[in-house]
């Protein structure tokens, strides 16, 4: 493992209610790193994302995800954010009755620990954030998530992320259920994030996405395991033929390909 | 945007764990011996300079309180109370010769007492824009504000002092909407009362500060026996706040209230209570009893009347604040937080009586339950039979904080007239681990991910509180929610 590795997943495996989904998941980021992991539905790919960011509902038999060099498995969720990760949720949760901004300052001083910011400055960076996702300014008083629609959801999490300022990112299919202007303003938030020392794992459906945030590495994840990863090469192979082909291409392959 | 920031240092404040009210004061005292018969309701009387007629409704209250038994209806579960085991009057020594005439000083004890609450008496150091009434056991100690309410016609005194200086006015309304004969709790409360507040506003007088009575307990084996009585005059509005806090002991302390309002044609009552009596040690020794009996009544055309409260104290709650809508197009509203922990019990709830056409009402309640907690929603919405075009809406929600505690919800309706619209909403949750995991997710801890998810919850009811009030709200839940998970 490199100086410059920033996440790294170890023969992870987990289970769901007794049924094993991960089986010994393998997987390296590095700083500067875009990865997309695809894969068909009950691949593992959510689980993949819960586990690593702590969900209590899942439990890990095997392995284990380093961030920066910090073993997470052991840590509680908030502990894992205040270490620099972040999970763009699938399915973003409501909390009735409390704010945008309220949610935000409280979560932004527990991650910022000392470098706690003063409320005028915390909302003037957050007001220019929302300009840049193109969401109304009178979200900041409207209760999270509470009827927001499917596309509003998607942003908050990436306006989340922006305030969070966390150095390894998971997205959890947030590119479903966008539509193309949508997915625009999504992607534009995250290129904004991505520098050399950011790290990124975005999980996907579809490869449209992938045409806005360019991955260096791509990923397929099939019944719990990786079971083809290339570079830019691979991501090419992509553009040119499409998911399927890629994967009945490489179907064979029993190495992974870096 | 000022708001939303207001808002986020609130939630961000720091709190003690610990019953942090649970001292008590060394004051000299002059107290009845422990008991209740006539001479003591005499010497209560005697003590308050009380006008005869005074008494003799004591008298009354008492004599048909003789006949009733104490109700168990609710869903709570206590010892027999032992009504002669229990000191019906004790006074700061100081008050009590300053009530016959001789100018005593506030006893320093007393003073100290009130400050360590964050409550100052004295005039030159009294909160901004609240006028407070501060009641310590059974009497009235200190009235601020005076001057400005003066101006403005508004009386707002000790019950007492009000029954010296304005007999016409509390003749008049003094049981008027809760009667001696109301329930067993009323009728000893009538009897034995000891002190409370008093408020007139005059016709189209908006009372330019908030009134507010802090009630405390101190002396030992000393029931609190208050009462209040508010009169918001034709087109005059009025809002009302309400604290309340008691010294930690092992031994059950029985507070039983009686308030009253009264709202004329086009008069609004605004009326909020914290309620924080002490409730007792984790394993359920100690706590006041709190049994109040709460009612407003909209007697004039477009009257309203809001209760809000945090009931949050107290080993035992057994309360119901409620509207009488009597006046055609006046409108009642409850909006109710009732946090439990430990071996807390409350029952608690309202009663919405439409009398008069076109009238609305609203009710809106949370419920918090954790530990071994017992929590119930008791609620009935009447309209009568000529009573036409009454909407009610109600919205019940409990929530599950662990898997001891219990939450219930009672509500009776009683539409008699076809007219009527009621909605009536109702859930019970288990506080929500996908939200919990959410919040952490953003690197807020269990403990603060769980206040944000119950302060939401309640959202709707601390809206209706005064800026301070809802940041001791905030606070108080907070406390009581310390340590409930894990």
């Amino acid at each position: 493992m490199g100086n410059d590795t920033l996440f790294e997943v170890d023969d992870l495996r987990a289970k769901v209610e007794g049924t094993a989904i991960l089986k010994g998941l393998n997987l390296t980021v590095r700083r500067g790193e875009i990865h997309a992991l695809m894969g068909p539905n009950g691949s593992g790919k959510s689980t993949l994302s819960n586990v690593v960011m702590g969900h209590p509902g899942y439990e890990v038999t095997g392995g284990k995800v380093e961030l920066g060099g910090k073993a997470l498995l052991e840590m509680e969720p908030e502990e894992r954010a205040r270490a620099g990760l972040f999970l763009a949720f699938q399915y973003p949760v409501e909390i009735p009755g409390v704010t945008v901004a309220n949610f935000l300052k409280t979560a932004h001083d527990a991650v910022s620990g000392e470098k706690k910011m003063s409320a005028t400055e915390f909302l003037k960076a957050l007001r220019k954030n929302m300009e840049m996702l193109e969401i109304d300014s009178s979200f900041v008083n409207r209760y999270l998530n509470s009827g927001f629609s499917g596309g509003e959801k998607k942003r908050m999490e990436i306006l989340q992320m922006l305030m969070l300022k966390p150095r390894m990112v998971i997205m959890d299919e947030t590119d479903s259920g966008l539509d193309i202007d949508a997915l625009k303003v999504v992607s534009r938030g995250v290129n904004a994030m991505t520098n050399e020392n950011f790290g990124l794992l975005i999980i996907t459906h579809y490869e449209r996405i992938l045409t806005y945030i360019k991955p260096t590495h791509l990923h397929i994840l099939i019944e719990g395991k990786i079971v083809v990863s290339g570079g830019p090469n691979l991501v090419k192979d992509l553009e040119a033929h499409g998911y399927d082909w890629v994967r009945e291409h490489h179907a064979n392959e029993s190495l992974a390909v870096v | 945007m000022e708001d939303d920031m207001a808002d986020i240092d609130t939630e961000n404040k720091l709190v003690d764990n610990e019953y942090k009210y649970g001292f008590v004061s060394d004051v000299e005292v002059d107290e009845a011996p422990k008991g209740l018969n006539e001479d003591i309701i005499r010497f209560i009387s005697e003590k308050k300079g009380e006008p005869e007629w005074m008494l003799e409704w004591r008298m009354k209250a008492y004599q048909w309180w003789l006949t009733k038994d104490e109700p168990r209806w609710a869903l709570l579960d206590y010892p027999e109370i032992d009504y002669q085991d229990i000191r019906y009057y004790s006074a700061p020594k100081q008050m009590s010769e300053r009530f016959k005439g001789e100018d005593g000083e506030l006893d320093p004890e007393v003073k100290r007492a009130f400050e360590k609450l964050g409550i100052p008496v004295e005039e030159q150091e009294r909160l901004q824009g609240v006028a407070v009434d501060a009641v310590f056991d059974s009497v009235s100690v200190a009235t601020t504000h005076r001057e400005v309410l003066e101006e403005h016609g508004i009386i707002f005194c000790s019950i007492s002092e009000a029954m010296r200086e304005h007999p016409d006015l509390v003749r008049k309304y003094l049981g008027s909407v809760v009667p001696y004969t109301d329930n067993f709790f009323a009728s000893l409360n009538s009897a034995v009362f000891t002190d409370g507040s008093f408020a007139y506003i005059p016709p189209g007088v908006r009372c330019p500060v908030e009134l507010s009575t802090y009630f405390r307990i101190n002396a030992m084996d000393t029931g609190q026996f208050e009462r209040t009585l508010i009169v918001a005059d034709k087109g005059s509005y009025v809002s009302y706040l309400e604290g309340c806090t008691a010294p930690m002991r092992d031994t059950n302390q029985l507070h039983a209230a009686v308030v009253e309002l009264i709202a004329l044609d086009d008069a609004q009552i605004k009326y909020a209570t914290i309620q924080n009596w002490y409730a007792g040690n984790a394993e359920g020794v100690g706590g006041i009893y709190n049994f109040v009996t709460k009612r407003g009544h909209c007697r004039g055309r477009n009257a309203k009347i809001s209760w809000t409260q945090v009931e949050a104290g107290a080993a035992i709650t057994w309360k119901y604040p409620s509207c009488i809508l009597q006046g055609d197009g006046s409108t009642g509203e409850f909006y109710s937080v009732a946090i439990t922990n430990n071996r807390m019990q409350a029952d608690t709830g309202t009663k919405m009586i439409h009398i008069g056409n076109n009238t609305k009402s609203t009710i809106v309640s949370k419920g918090i339950s954790a530990d071994q907690s017992k929590n119930t929603y008791r609620g009935m919405v009447q309209i009568m039979p000529t009573a036409e075009n009454c909407r009610n809406y109600s919205i019940c929600d409990s929530m599950l904080v662990g898997s001891e505690c219990s939450a219930n919800t009672v509500p009776y309706i009683e539409a008699e007239n076809s007219s009527a619209i009621v909605e009536h909403e109702a859930t019970t949750s288990r506080i929500n681990e996908d939200q919990l995991f959410y919040i952490r997710s953003r690197g807020i801890d269990e403990e603060s991910a769980i206040n944000l998810v119950v302060n939401g919850f309640c959202k709707e009811v601390f809206k209706q509180l005064p800026m301070e009030f809802a940041v001791e709200a905030t606070k108080l839940l907070e406390m009581k929610l310390e340590g409930s998970i894990g």
